[in-house]
């Protein structure tokens, strides 16, 4: 019965899918069942007693042992029933303390994701397999839900405070989530692609830290990284001192250095100067600038000049 | 005769012949007893649904003042107790003489209907007047609901508590005030009926069932009263 | 007074000249009426011109689906827009001018008090001005949607309906005044039920059609007060911001669903009950035998009234309501099923051993009995937690509510139509063309709704107007089954009205029915029986020992 399953239902994308759609396949059964034993008696009675003219009907009122087993009988697949779905609800709603967290920021009509190292990425989630992950979801606007049918999870994201779901894939490859709570003109275009990734894949993709600047020219991505990774505490960008020299109209000058020696203010220098910032310090300025070696991506270091070059 | 045309329309036939004398027996109902019956029993269910039309106001209110509590109690010190006191008093008050007005026309007596008729108007004016001087200090303070609520230096700035106390407390009093407006309405409307000599002992249903929208007025606001002047 | 219960019963008044609808004339006779069967006729037209906008509204959501690239004839005629009108207009029309109105309106102002052996309902000014507040409602709805738009979704959801443009505020009032118009029908029948009965009628003498509109009515009264309130401050707040439901102003969008859901769900028993009054008269009538299990039948109609508003929170299993909530409402929601159990297995039960004839209503009963047992298992699906998380808010739940609001409570009206239209109109309608739009509707719902429990549990959410393009041949194949249910429905329009004016002249009592309505000329005269009825045998006893006496 896997074709019928494989029919009715999305593919299984994780453990938990897999134990839903054990769960709903049980129903299904269950439900067919209880329909047959009602249409076929309905089909049987409506040809065995057709209308036959002058015909004299029994009198039946009731009968207080059927009705009382046909009270209970439901009452007690009933009771089972909820147990078995509470079992399935209680793992929903319990994600596993090591989870990665996801933050899912929701608006009309994007899902915006922040990884725990700040790594942004619109519309489109890397999860590594076999590792659970959490998604903790809010929204700026309106309501709307996150529902990956693949691995059988859906909350509301509502503004103003946060809902959470896990899951943990098992399976690679591409999936998709939609947006399952109406939110306007774009409610059906609000998808975002979930992408399953061995961990090799996973953390090559971290390299290159979300996909968040290819929505941004240089420059503006640049100014994003200014004030994340805490340039602004040192460098300012209207021509006043800080601690650090500003960055106004310093590309292409030529700097005096406190060895005595100057040097051009180019490509090379700048990079030079994030990775190994105290190899040639500005003549004037303490040495104190930590290094940035490991925690600028190289299209966050293209970025950082960009927007140098054009504060002139 | 004052029958409406309506009352010409469907009761004219009297087929069931019992208390033809009557022209206030509609032609559905077998007995007078059991039209008042009926008619009773419907005021009961529709006082019912307005015990749940407030009922959700004061889930609202509630759910509010959970959200804003320091907030709630501040914003009632700039309620005058005084007031509210006196008209919880005003309207007990007129409840006894609107149980006075229903047990005079039940008794067959016009004089002591119509006094006491004129006599819970009274209170609900009074009432009114009350509530008017309320709400034109709210208004000089600038202590309004919704959007036009513009009082000065309370509160804690970007939160709303204050805006929500005052905004429920106008709607609940506002929606109660209505309902005063529409019991002197159907006093009034009594009044000049009674005057007609259209009630007695065999038909006075309208005395009794604004008896009991009455009623149903007062024990409002006497719910009212402490959720709003009385927090602590 | 002689009543015999057969069929070829011919009456002892020969068929009077003048009946209640022809008894005065004019247009000001009709709008002035305080007669019951005339508010009923009224509230018929009225609700069925309701079906056809919301109908229309249906055919253009299933059409503007057809094909992912909304084409037609090779042009893109409908925007996402438009779509999303489209569907709130089908179900604001559909659930506040139809279905609720619909049975306790139409057939049950005409029938419940003929039932009863009264003249009238309790309180008749009350029934005209519900009405006039049904129309009044109805006009500012179809203004709103004239004027403006509006497309937040039937649910009204926040903070999506404070936020939205168009004329919501004006739906919202509509919805508001046709909520009064609902509250005094349910007013009107409760008091009619406890005190007009027929003398010798007692409350287990009462045909079951009464037991579930009293049922209903008590939901009418206890519920929608909440809703009104509700929706005044919707209104309110999308007009002032008061923050309870926005969340900008520190307000709770998830108290908005609380609210609107203690009066939906009940008000989804608003919609069924009525339904399966309907059931339980049509199925002991065409299987001429006594309904089995009568005291459980009308128990378990009073059981769900109450329990309906236990278990609103069903609807809010993701919507962020707290987690142990959602376990006490799971539970509850089991509760449902029983007294919807035993309804059903009651009715088969009476089948067994009758002697079953397959007029037009009967057809409607047997489509309905079908329909229900797909609606109510579904429903166990949405009960069980885990299984509810995937599928809520996609097409599954589209599929299961349409198979018990439109499956069970429509395919019920109309079989409740058919049933009392001799009665109604004194006309008899033509059988076959009758039987072929029952099939047709059933072959044209099961083709449209059928395949959305496919597409729902295959993870194709709702009120979606892109889709991707693996669902494209079920959406096309739901979309040729509107159009069937589009034809049937329009054989069955016409079948009535011609019968209006080629129809036979109905008996008074056509199908051989036991309760009183069957007592008196079709159509009855003004004031509904020539002497007071009496109840002097339970309703549906079809032993032979008939009572024929003076």
């Amino acid at each position: 019965m896997e074709w019928l399953r494989a029919w009715m239902l999305p593919p299984q994308g994780s453990e938990f899918a897999k134990e839903i759609d054990f769960v709903y396949m049980g129903i299904f059964w269950l439900s067919v069942v209880l329909f047959f034993g009602i249409v076929i008696p309905m089909s049987y009675f409506a040809w065995r007693y057709r209308f036959v003219p002058g015909r004299v009907t029994p009198h039946q009122t009731h009968n207080t042992t059927l009705e009382v087993l046909w009270s209970v009988l439901p009452l007690l697949l009933c009771v089972g029933l909820f147990f078995w779905g509470l079992v399935g609800y209680l793992k929903y709603i319990v994600a596993p303390g090591e989870a990665m967290e996801i933050q899912v920021t929701a608006q009309k009509w994007q899902w915006a994701f922040e990884y725990p190292d700040g790594t942004r990425s619109l519309n489109e989630v890397h999860v590594p397999v076999n590792k659970p992950v959490r998604f903790v979801m809010t929204s700026v606007d309106v309501l709307h839900d996150f529902y990956v049918p693949d691995m059988r999870v859906k909350m509301d994201v509502i503004p103003n405070r946060y809902t959470q779901i896990w899951f943990t894939p098992t399976v690679t490859g591409e999936k998709v989530s939609t947006c399952a709570e109406y939110c306007g003109k774009g409610h059906s275009d609000m998808r975002a692609k979930v992408f399953v990734d061995t961990q090799a894949d996973y953390d090559k993709w971290m390299a290159t830290g979300g996909t968040e600047y290819t929505q941004y020219p240089p420059e503006e991505w640049g100014k994003i990284q200014w004030e994340r990774k805490g340039c602004q505490t040192c460098h300012n960008i209207d021509g006043t001192r800080s601690k650090g020299p500003s960055w106004k109209g310093i590309f292409g000058k030529m700097e005096k250095l406190n060895n005595g020696s100057t040097v051009l203010v180019d490509e090379n220098y700048l990079r030079e100067s994030m990775l190994q910032p105290n190899a040639k310090v500005v003549d004037g300025f303490e040495a104190i600038m930590p290094t940035f070696q490991g925690l600028l991506r190289q299209n966050e270091m293209d970025g950082l000049i960009a927007f140098i070059k054009s504060l002139q | 005769m004052s029958t409406t045309p309506a009352d010409l329309q469907h009761g004219g036939h009297g087929a069931d012949g019992h208390d033809e004398h009557n022209a206030y027996h509609q032609h559905h109902f077998a007995t007078m007893e059991q039209q008042f019956d009926t008619s009773k029993l419907g005021m009961w269910l529709f006082l019912v649904t307005e015990v749940l039309t407030f009922g959700g106001l004061f889930a609202g209110f509630g759910i509010l003042q959970g959200r804003y509590p320091q907030e709630f109690i501040e914003a009632h010190e700039h309620l005058q107790r005084l007031y509210g006191a006196t008209n919880t008093v005003v309207l007990l008050v007129s409840s006894f003489t609107m149980v006075m007005a229903v047990l005079a026309a039940r008794t067959n007596q016009k004089k002591k209907l119509l006094v006491y008729l004129a006599l819970t108007i009274l209170c609900a004016c009074i009432f009114m007047c009350i509530k008017y001087v309320e709400y034109s200090h709210k208004y000089h303070e600038g202590l309004l609901p919704f959007q036009w609520y513009s009082h000065e230096g309370d509160g804690i700035p970007g939160s709303h508590g204050y805006q929500a106390f005052f905004s429920f407390y106008f709607m609940m009093t506002g929606l109660h005030g209505i309902h005063v407006l529409t019991g002197i309405g159907f006093l009034s409307w009594l009044m000049v009926r009674a005057s007609r000599d259209e009630f007695s002992s065999t038909y006075y249903t309208p005395v009794d069932l604004v008896g009991l929208f009455w009623h149903l007025v007062d024990l409002v606001w006497i719910y009212l009263f402490p959720l709003y002047y009385l927090i602590s | 007074m002689e009543h015999t219960l057969t069929s070829a019963h011919t009456g002892e008044h020969p068929r009077p000249e003048k009946n209640y609808l022809n008894e005065t004339t004019g247009i000001w006779s009709w709008m002035s009426t305080l007669d019951h069967k005339r508010i009923g006729v009224m509230y018929l037209v009225g609700i069925l011109t309701a079906f056809m906008i919301g109908g229309t509204f249906a055919l253009l959501v299933r059409l503007a689906l057809l094909n992912p690239q909304h084409t037609l004839f090779g042009k893109v005629w409908v925007t996402a827009e438009m779509y999303n009108r489209f569907f709130t207009l089908h179900g604001v029309v559909m659930v506040f001018l139809f279905i609720i109105p619909s049975i306790p309106g139409s057939l049950t102002n005409v029938i419940l008090p003929l039932m009863l052996g009264a003249k009238d309902v309790a309180f008749p000014r009350l029934n005209l001005m519900s009405f006039y507040l049904w129309v009044v409602g109805a006009i500012m709805g179809v203004t709103s949607m004239i004027v403006g738009a509006v497309d937040t979704g039937w649910t009204f959801y926040t903070p999506y309906s404070t936020s939205t443009d168009g004329t919501v505020s004006l739906m919202v009032m509509a919805a508001f005044v046709l909520g009064f118009s609902s509250i005094l029908t349910g007013l009107n029948f409760i008091a009619t039920v406890h005190k007009l009965r027929a003398p010798g009628m007692g409350w287990f003498d009462m045909p079951l059609f009464v037991w579930g509109m009293y049922s209903t009515a008590v939901i009418q009264i206890l519920a929608t007060p909440v809703l009104a309130i509700t929706l005044v401050l919707l209104a309110i707040e999308r007009s002032f911001g008061i923050g309870i439901f926005d969340a900008r102003l520190g307000g709770d969008p998830v108290l908005f669903q609380h609210f609107f859901w203690f009066y939906s769900h009940p008000a989804v028993y608003i919609m069924i009950l009525p339904g399966m009054a309907i059931i339980s008269e049509l199925i002991p009538t065409f299987c001429r035998k006594t309904m089995f299990g009568y005291r459980a039948i009308a128990y378990s109609s009073v059981s769900l009234a109450l329990v309906s508003f236990i278990v609103w929170g069903h609807h809010m299993f993701v919507a962020g309501q707290s987690q142990l909530a959602n376990v006490v409402f799971s539970a509850l929601t089991f509760l449902v099923a029983i007294p919807s159990g035993v309804k059903v297995f009651n009715w088969l039960s009476t089948m067994y051993k009758g002697n079953i004839s397959f007029e037009t209503p009967m057809v409607y009963a047997l489509s309905f009995l079908f329909l229900f047992a797909i609606g109510g298992l579904t429903g166990i699906f949405f009960a069980t937690l885990s299984v509810d998380i995937h599928l809520t808010d996609t097409y599954f739940v589209v599929a299961h509510f349409h198979y018990v609001m439109m499956g069970s409570t429509v395919i019920a009206f109309f079989g409740g139509l058919h049933y009392w239209w001799p009665k109604i109109t004194g006309r008899m309608y033509n059988e076959f063309w009758g039987r072929l739009g029952a099939v047709l509707v059933f072959i044209g719902f099961n083709m449209t709704f059928g395949s959305q429990f496919i597409m729902g549990s295959q993870g194709m959410p709702r009120r979606y107007f892109n889709y991707l393009d693996q669902f494209q041949p079920i959406h096309a194949f739901s979309t040729y089954g509107s159009w069937v249910l589009g034809v049937a429905f329009l054989i069955t329009a016409i079948n009535l009205l011609a019968s209006l004016k080629t129809g036979a002249l109905a008996p008074p009592n056509p199908w051989g029915g036991t309760t009183m309505e069957w007592m008196t000329d079709s159509p009855p005269i003004m004031h509904n029986f020539h002497d007071q009825p009496v109840l002097e045998r339970e309703p549906y006893d079809y032993r032979p020992k008939r009572v024929t006496h003076v």
